[in-house]
């Protein structure tokens, strides 16, 4: 476990040692901060045309406008993971630190949950500025914090999995932008594999639905902790740090 | 088991049983055996691509080995990997160095990475950046340092859990003259602590550096030796160029061999080249041969000799003789007369 914050710890100075981490807290903020002045407008709009006519629409500021902004947080966070990993073992081997890595009196595993976790961390860095734009809704509203805590936990699952797969990508090469444009394209295959159950609903595009990241995310974007979506998120993790664990071995035989 | 293994590395730091390691069309090392004893300072020598960075991986743990195995400091490099990884330092041929770190920093994270804490831990990082020579440094970013200041950090990583055995691939290559002097004093002012096996194609680093001497080509072990031992071969036979050119016409490299095979002293008679109408011979004898002999046979035969001289063996023709380069040997001792 010692080993793991080793490692945990160097991967976390090195994101923040370069402008790597810097520029992805930016932009994420940038983009997200976007996304919420977007949704508040529109709930505000639609706030102010139901005084308007005099009408009482049950407005919900958990379902109008926190649902949806975690569901483009979800999204969002796919175009940022592959930034996230591309680095974690496509530069050691590029820079043959690896070999320290490996020669060392330390598990394949700890090298890797350590730097699973930091990537995961960095990512958690980047929700803290969701949860800023969030805090504007609690001082002058009143959502209901259990959904939105629930919200975050889906979103921290559905990231590990995706960042548990970049890992495992990152372990393929050496060169970072292969490592990056690979994990973005499996990322958006993930993200749109849902799409063939609009016409089709064989037992293939069922199972091709299942296997879309986005779907299992809306349980928790509605405050809703479904076991189910869960485990499958925890199953897609564990998956991804089995193939690194298992590429990462493999390197010794083949290089 | 462990008991037996314990008691052995009192004498063997490293041994080495039948190594190898096949890739799928090559065999990078081929059934290598050897042994290192205790404090010594071992030279692994061959050409490019002999081999001996596949040996150190697999002696690491960084590769597994197809057949064979090794043990360091008693452990085996499969059965025991981690506590063959405690008792390692290893100097890659490249630093592994992360450039966004500075100097005590990543020397800290090495140390963690080896298992020191606390106190410990600063004390090996103050005494390796003290021994490497590195203190100016301790505040620079690792990919700011020059060449020889990255394999100082290197060699003090390595170092850093003070431990049995160090292994060093090519720790010379790429500095300039003075960087190479300091770096092999540093380098055997560690023998005393620890067993090294360093890795060369170098030899007047062997020569300077190292007592013992395990010489690899291809991926086959050519020779184990001391240093001296091997330099006393050297000296052993002598071996004498000659020159000569027919006076009518062409000359027979047959018959001139046969002739001077009949010397008194004369081992072995072999043609090297021609240049023309001058041809030249290798002449290799044992002790007690007299040069006059071989001149005035020559001339008696009714030869020209044009050139005469020793052709004497320095570590580097044993290594290109082993290798089995010896036509670059006779050539480059022909370079070096001219």
């Amino acid at each position: 476990m010692r080993n793991v914050w080793i490692i945990w710890r160097k991967e976390l100075n090195s994101y923040f040692a370069s402008p790597i981490a810097y520029l992805l807290l930016t932009m994420f903020a940038l983009v997200f901060g976007f996304f919420f002045w977007n949704a508040l407008g529109i709930f505000v709009l639609m706030g102010m045309e139901a005084q308007m006519r005099g009408q009482m629409f049950p407005m919900n500021i958990n379902e109008q406008v926190i649902r949806p902004l975690l569901s483009n947080a979800s999204v969002i966070g796919l175009f940022f993971i592959p930034m996230i990993t591309m680095r974690l073992f496509a530069e050691e081997k590029r820079s043959g630190t690896i070999e320290l890595l490996t020669t060392s009196p330390i598990r394949d595993i700890e090298v890797i949950l350590g730097k699973w976790l930091a990537a995961l961390s960095l990512y958690a860095c980047m929700l803290l500025f969701t949860a800023l734009n969030f805090a504007f809704l609690f001082k002058y509203g009143n959502p209901d914090w259990k959904p939105l805590a629930i919200g975050y936990l889906g979103l921290l699952l559905q990231a590990g999995g995706l960042l548990a797969i970049g890992t495992f990508i990152s372990t393929l090469t050496k060169n970072q932008i292969i490592a990056g444009a690979a994990t973005f394209g499996v990322c958006l295959l993930l993200w749109v594999l849902e799409w063939v159950s609009g016409y089709e609903t064989a037992t293939w595009a069922q199972v091709m639905a299942y296997l879309s990241v986005v779907t299992h995310f809306e349980s928790f974007a509605k405050g809703v902790l479904d076991i189910k979506d869960a485990v499958f998120y925890l199953s897609v993790i564990f998956v991804g740090l089995f193939f690194t664990a298992r590429s990462m071995e493999s390197l010794r035989w083949r290089s | 088991m462990r008991v037996q293994a314990a008691s052995l590395s009192t004498n063997h730091m490293i041994t080495v049983k039948k190594l190898t390691k096949k890739y799928a069309r090559t065999i990078a090392v081929d059934h290598i055996s050897f042994e290192v004893q205790k404090g010594q300072i071992v030279g692994f020598l061959g050409p490019n691509g002999a081999g001996k960075t596949t040996t150190m991986r697999m002696l690491t743990c960084f590769l597994p080995p197809t057949d064979g195995g090794a043990t360091v400091a008693g452990f085996d490099v499969l059965e025991e990997p981690l506590e063959v990884k405690k008792r390692i330092g290893y100097l890659p041929e490249t630093p592994p160095l992360y450039p966004e770190m500075e100097t005590t920093e990543y020397l800290q994270f090495v140390g963690r990475l080896k298992g020191l804490s606390g106190s410990d831990l600063q004390k090996r990082v103050d005494f390796v950046v003290e021994r490497c020579a590195v203190g100016d440094m301790k505040e620079k970013l690792l990919g700011k340092l020059s060449k020889g200041y990255r394999q100082r950090v290197g060699l003090a990583q390595a170092i850093i859990h003070n431990p049995d055995v160090l292994i060093l691939d090519e720790p010379t290559a790429g500095l300039d003259p003075k960087q190479i002097n300091e770096t092999r004093e540093l380098i055997k002012s560690l023998a005393g602590d620890h067993t090294i096996i360093l890795s060369t194609h170098i030899l007047p680093e062997v020569e300077q550096t190292c007592e013992q001497v395990i010489i690899i080509n291809k991926g086959k072990l050519v020779a184990t030796d001391s240093v001296s031992n091997l330099q006393n071969r050297a000296r052993g036979a002598e071996t004498v160029l000659i020159e000569i050119a027919g006076r009518n016409g062409d000359l027979e490299a047959a018959s001139v061999e046969s002739r001077l095979a009949r010397l008194n002293g004369v081992s072995k008679v072999q043609f090297k080249t021609s240049h023309g109408k001058r041809q030249v011979f290798e002449i290799e004898s044992e002790k007690g041969f007299v040069r006059g002999d071989l001149a005035r046979a020559i001339v008696e035969s009714g030869w020209d000799l044009n050139e005469l001289r020793p052709a004497a063996m320095s570590l580097e023709e044993v290594f290109l003789q082993l290798t089995g380069s010896e036509a670059q040997a006779t050539e480059s001792a022909t370079k070096g007369a001219k």
